[in-house]
């Protein structure tokens, strides 16, 4: 059996009231319904955040680390996407915005799409290898690496096979840091998430063997602190360290929105958001539909990053805001000294390549029904007798989001058949209700109590 | 261990939904945990001779035969046949109309195409009656 990796998304088994809602939506049909509450499948689950989005009571959380770690360690990096800064009006500067992350306790502030510069530099020589599978697929959400490894296997060798720019990033000013003398052991750098998927790429890398990230910390949980202490200020002083502060190239503050990458890239391109939209793409992919494709981008969320579920404003303002700011350096751009601040790193492009490469991603589909093909085959055929049976109206009373799913989940024995209410009085012996109170926990022994008065 | 049929019916012209049972087809072999690159060659070959079904063929059946080792497929159209199958075998050429083009199908390769991702290959044909394409690929790679 493989290892089922880091979950950053949690249910609380308190306030989940099991009403079914992340099952429905779940696009990896992750998620089941068992004495009334939902429970996660560790090895379908690729954390892309649909389930907390649809939550109604909040049982769904992206799990944290302390905040109060940060200070553990003497040199504090924020490694901070653009959309981080997207997120506030336009009255409160980037520099207001530095400084009060600095208050909050963080010693150097960098916008982490800094890194996406060279990455453009090196994917470039990267796509011009011959042997390159087309299309190369971006690694950059790793919700979709994650989508790809279990449900799409055959592609995972089209996947980018080199680092993010949270993990360049991470990479470079901790090499920084100690170039210039200071022990590994003081630098924390912190990488503050707008989802779910980055935590789980950042404890457990898909194609690393470990992260140069210390710890992770939710957008949503900086941002509150930081609007509270933008609007309890009044001018900030300027006096703080403005590393990074409009360094930035015009491509860099894109990077994160939907055609951020694939605008960079020569050839045929093509930006697809939304995880159901990239799903229905991948198949035509795999089926050899669309050819001549050079670059696929792909994003779990409609919008990209700025609609990450750990961002607070809503993303077309985010968007809106990033595409101003990146227009204003498209200006800057073309002075010298602009040019001079932005982090260019006259790398030998071949050098940086070997230096941000990655593992490959291995597949780990979850549709395999058993290792052994004889085994695999005859589980096959059980679930399509199943299907005869069940009535394919995907009504989820058995716990499952459809009855292929629940088919699926007899065959590997996780139910049972007698789950659907289709099916189930075949044996008179037991009373029908059984089954459905192991899904759905007091639910069902409150309507069989009321019966049961209605009757006297 | 007796094979499973699987059986789907193609129409004539219908592009939106050709693809079908090559989606159908491939969420078994990922259920068999069927190797992902023997997978892709299936699926690729499978996708090819379906939508030449559809941009050439009044209508079709296809049947899938798995069983724990391999896959056979035969693909049986009503259609107007293949004239000369030497010419159909050659990279490039294709017979498709103009209306079949501009929506993307149709660039030949079709056959030669299917055959480098099959193991084996038969083609009956029949002009003016139709054409039936048998394919056959081992899930472990015969050596």
């Amino acid at each position: 059996m493989e290892t089922p990796f880091h979950h950053a998304l949690k249910i609380l088994e308190d306030v989940c009231i099991g009403c079914s809602h992340c099952m429905k939506m779940c696009p990896t049909a992750a998620i089941r319904i068992r004495n009334g509450k939902s429970t996660l499948m560790p090895n379908r689950c690729v954390d892309c955040g649909e389930c907390y989005r649809v939550c109604p009571v909040h049982a769904i959380i992206v799990e944290q680390d302390d905040f109060r770690q940060v200070f553990n360690y003497e040199y504090r990096i924020a490694l901070v996407p653009s959309v981080f800064f997207g997120q506030f009006p336009e009255k409160y500067s980037i520099r207001d915005i530095y400084s009060v992350l600095m208050d909050l306790g963080f010693t150097n502030i960098v916008e982490l799409e800094h890194s996406a510069d060279l990455l453009i530099d090196v994917m470039k020589h990267y796509m011009k290898q011959p042997d390159i599978e087309k299309p190369v697929i971006s690694s950059f959400c790793p919700a979709i690496v994650r989508l790809i490894q279990v449900k799409f296997p055959s592609l995972t060798d089209h996947l980018v096979q080199l680092k993010t720019p949270v993990d360049i990033s991470a990479l470079y000013y901790k090499k920084r840091l100690i170039n210039l003398g200071i022990p590994e052991e003081k630098i924390g750098i912190f990488y503050i998430t707008p989802c779910a998927a980055k935590i789980a790429a950042a404890k457990s890398p898909v194609a690393e063997t470990s992260s140069d990230i210390t710890g992770v910390i939710n957008m949503d949980f900086l941002y509150n602190k930081t609007l509270r202490a933008l609007k309890n200020s009044g001018k900030q002083d300027e006096t703080h360290s403005d590393e990074g502060i409009k360094f930035l190239s015009s491509r860099s503050v894109r990077w994160s929105l939907t055609h951020g990458e694939s605008e960079n890239f020569e050839g045929r391109c093509l930006a697809i958001d939304e995880i159901h939209n990239v799903i229905q793409f991948l198949e035509k992919i795999e089926n050899d539909e669309v050819q001549g494709v050079d670059f696929l981008e792909l994003r779990a969320c409609d919008e990209s990053c700025p609609n990450g579920i750990l961002v607070t404003e809503n993303s077309f303002l985010t968007v809106e805001r990033l595409r101003k700011r990146a227009k204003e350096y498209e200006t800057l751009e073309h002075h010298k000294d602009h040019q001079l601040r932005m982090m260019r790193l006259n790398v030998d492009v071949n050098k940086a390549m070997e230096a941000i490469h990655t593992g490959e991603v291995k597949p780990r589909s979850m549709h395999s029904l058993d290792d052994d093909m004889e085994t695999a085959f005859r589980k096959m055929n059980e679930i399509q007798d199943l299907m005869k049976l069940f009535p394919e109206v995907d009504c989820g009373l058995c716990g499952a989001p459809t009855c292929e799913a629940h088919a699926e989940d007899v065959v590997q024995n996780k139910s049972n058949i007698n789950r659907c209410v289709f099916v189930q009085n075949d044996d008179k012996r037991k009373n029908p209700l059984d089954e459905l109170v192991k899904v759905w926990g007091d639910k069902v022994l409150r309507i069989e109590s009321k019966s049961k008065t209605d009757e006297l | 261990m007796s094979g499973t049929i699987l059986t789907y019916h193609v129409d004539g012209g219908d592009f939106s939904n050709a693809g079908n049972a090559s989606s159908n087809i491939k969420k078994y072999l990922k259920q068999l945990n069927v190797d992902p690159q023997i997978i892709k060659r299936i699926v690729v070959a499978l996708y090819e001779a379906e939508v030449n079904i559809v941009a050439h063929a009044f209508e079709g059946d296809i049947t899938a035969t798995l069983s724990p080792t391999d896959i056979s497929i035969v693909l049986a159209d009503k259609g107007p046949g293949i004239k000369d199958i030497g010419l159909a075998m050659t990279e490039g050429y294709s017979t498709a109309s103009q209306k079949v083009r501009e929506m993307g199908f149709g660039a030949g390769m079709g056959l030669p195409n299917i055959k480098r991702n099959v193991d084996e290959m038969n083609i009956e044909t029949a002009v003016g009656k139709g054409t039936t394409l048998t394919l056959k690929v081992f899930f472990v790679p015969k050596s």
